[in-house]
């Protein structure tokens, strides 16, 4: 009994260490190899003598850095708009009872599962005529149908969470629709709130399809910007390397600063973790 | 406390009473106007939505200088072009492939992680969410780096076995291969935590109970875990089903659809024909034609995952007519 209890304790944790193995050691390699000359990537392994030339040639000989700002930019306004006009837009959905609720729901829900390209080819037209394209107002709106249904979807479980008997007892003691907005439920869902908003920052910054194709040359984010350090003629691979770890870096960030609230942001609300 | 609250509920229902319809004329229409913002954001953006259906009835393109209405041309030329079963082929396999292993292994290795409780699990569970924070064409370029044959871990990996020179996304026979494995490191962490969350909130005297009757371990599970489990799975699902029939990004960063035709998927079709085809009006039909498939899908899932949500938990609602002013 006690030598099949081993026995099956090893086999799982055997199998768990495989998973994560597949899933972690890409990530290691990607480190690995940014710390590696061009020469020595062809006949090493994992012994080598560490260099820092390709993030010398990454970081300060190519417009990395602007890539990496308009990324900012472009992710930290996104959310930013989303949180202002999303946050009340959840209360309303999470707190009152009118008519056509659970279709507008639905509605904001599906701009997530509208296929992006569909978003992208009619709207390359139109941001062409309106001056949008290659714009940062351009991409912030258009990343909006990423930010905009997470944050109302996910703030809106935290409301529902907040008893009424709250809002009411505000009320008796004075506080307007909007000040009890303000000074009693806001710091209410603030955990739920900032991790929403980290999560829709992770969401927007990741974002491929948009930026390939509504911008140009004068705002490049850094996911696409990182897919020309594959194109060069001499393809350099530790620069490559070099440039999807750093992109890759905020994003890792900020997942582990929200890990109890993750769950809950990844499925919109629908699982609360 | 109690009799504040009274003299003022009362002091309420003592309102004037020609204030009464103005007032509840903008209680009725608050929820709206709270609205209002979100939506004109989210929705002027949806225009195009509109315009993509007129323009799949026209010969645009960027380089005419003006552009006819054909009517269904667009449509009847893809719907007798091979191309475009193939590319419904391709869509399905790569979602059916991709969502498939990534729920079979996230549910395995759910289970796993929620059963065993010690250290290195603990530690795993933060960091194996890793790969679904890194942006997919990142993670596809870090697959690109371990495969490639001149410089890739993976082939001398494969060496140590004999095997030289595989071709992974080069080659016509393993390139789905690749990019669904690729898709499966992306999006396996979601599936898992998504499942881990839902097998730590099981409840657990009917284990308990089942421990005592003597059950198998697959017999738990069949009968307990799985059903207790299944809100938390058809998430997943709806989640990792719809984007993976839309999936974009990893098949362009990896090889462009290529190659030939082998990973053009619908939305990879649209993209050549509109952009580097310049067809822009024929490009529309393909990828209104994906629309119409995942709104179907997504509407019938999410209906259901709303009426279980339902049963599951009381609302905290304002009624509708006793809303505060």
């Amino acid at each position: 009994m006690k030598k099949k209890k081993i026995f099956t304790s090893i086999c799982k944790n055997g199998l768990l260490l495989l998973y994560s193995l597949f899933a972690l050691f890409p990530l290691f390699w990607m480190i690995l190899i940014s710390f590696k000359s061009d020469a020595q990537m062809f006949n090493t392994t994992f012994i080598f003598s560490p260099t820092l030339e390709n993030y010398d040639a990454v970081l300060l000989r190519t417009n990395y850095f602007r890539y990496f700002k308009d990324s900012v930019i472009v992710s930290v306004c996104a959310v930013a708009v989303s949180v202002l006009a999303g946050v009340p837009a959840a209360y309303a959905l999470a707190r009152y009872n009118f008519k056509k609720k659970e279709d507008l729901a639905f509605q904001i829900l599906s701009f997530k599962f509208a296929p992006e390209i569909l978003v992208v080819l009619p709207l390359f037209m139109i941001y062409q005529k309106a001056g949008l394209y290659d714009t940062y107002t351009g991409l912030i709106w258009v990343y909006q149908l990423i930010t905009m249904p997470l944050l109302i979807w996910v703030i809106r479980g935290y409301f529902e969470d907040i008893s009424v008997e709250i809002e009411h007892a505000a009320q008796v003691d004075g506080y307007s629709w909007w000040q009890v907005f303000l000074k009693r439920l806001l710091p209410l869902i603030k955990p739920g709130l900032v991790s929403a908003s980290l999560l829709a920052f992770i969401f927007a910054w990741n974002n491929f399809t948009f930026p390939l194709q509504l911008s140009g040359t004068k705002v490049e984010t850094i996911t696409v910007a990182s897919l020309k350090y594959i194109a060069s003629d001499t393809v350099h691979y530790g620069q490559m390397a070099v440039a999807a770890a750093v992109s890759a870096l905020p994003a890792v960030i900020f997942a582990l600063l929200i890990q109890k609230h993750l769950v809950r942001g990844l499925s919109f609300g629908a699982v609360k973790g | 406390m109690n009799m504040i609250l009274k003299r003022k509920l009362n002091r309420e229902e003592e309102a004037p009473r020609e204030d009464l319809n103005t007032l509840a004329w903008i209680t009725r229409a608050r929820p709206y106007l709270i609205m209002l913002p979100s939506l004109l954001i989210t929705t002027g953006i949806l225009i195009p939505f509109a315009m993509a259906v007129y323009y799949s009835l026209t010969n645009y393109s960027f380089r005419l200088p003006q552009n006819s209405f054909v009517w269904f041309r667009n449509w009847i030329n893809m719907f007798t072009d091979p191309a475009f079963w193939h590319a419904v082929w391709v869509t399905l396999r790569y979602a059916f492939f991709a969502t498939g292993v990534e729920m079979l292994l996230g549910l395995g290795i759910a289970m796993l992680l929620g059963n065993t409780d010690n250290r290195f699990t603990k530690i795993l569970k933060v960091v194996l969410t890793f790969p679904l924070m890194v942006a997919p064409v990142i993670g596809t370029i870090i697959w690109q780096l371990m495969t490639n044959n001149a410089v890739g871990i993976l082939e001398k990996f494969l060496n140590l076995f004999g095997i030289y020179n595989f071709s992974w996304a080069a080659a016509h026979e393993t390139a789905m291969f690749t990019a669904v494995m690729i898709d499966v490191w992306v999006y396996c962490p979601f599936v898992i935590i998504l499942i881990l969350s839902g097998i730590q909130s099981l409840p657990k005297s009917p284990f308990e109970s089942a421990k005592i009757d003597g059950g198998s371990a697959w017999f738990n599970f069949r009968n307990l875990t799985l059903p207790m489990l299944k809100p938390c799975i058809y998430i997943a699902l709806l989640f990792r089903l719809m984007a993976s029939l839309q999936e974009f990004s990893i098949i362009f960063a990896l090889t462009k659809g290529g190659p030939g035709d082998t990973l053009m998927n619908l939305s990879v079709t649209a993209y050549n024909t509109g952009f580097a085809f310049q067809k822009f009006g024929a490009s529309l039909p393909y990828i209104l034609c994906l629309w119409v498939i995942i709104n179907i899908v997504a509407r019938q899932i999410v209906n259901r995952w709303m009426l279980s949500q339902k049963q599951a938990s009381g609302r905290n609602l304002i009624p509708e007519k006793g809303g505060k002013s």
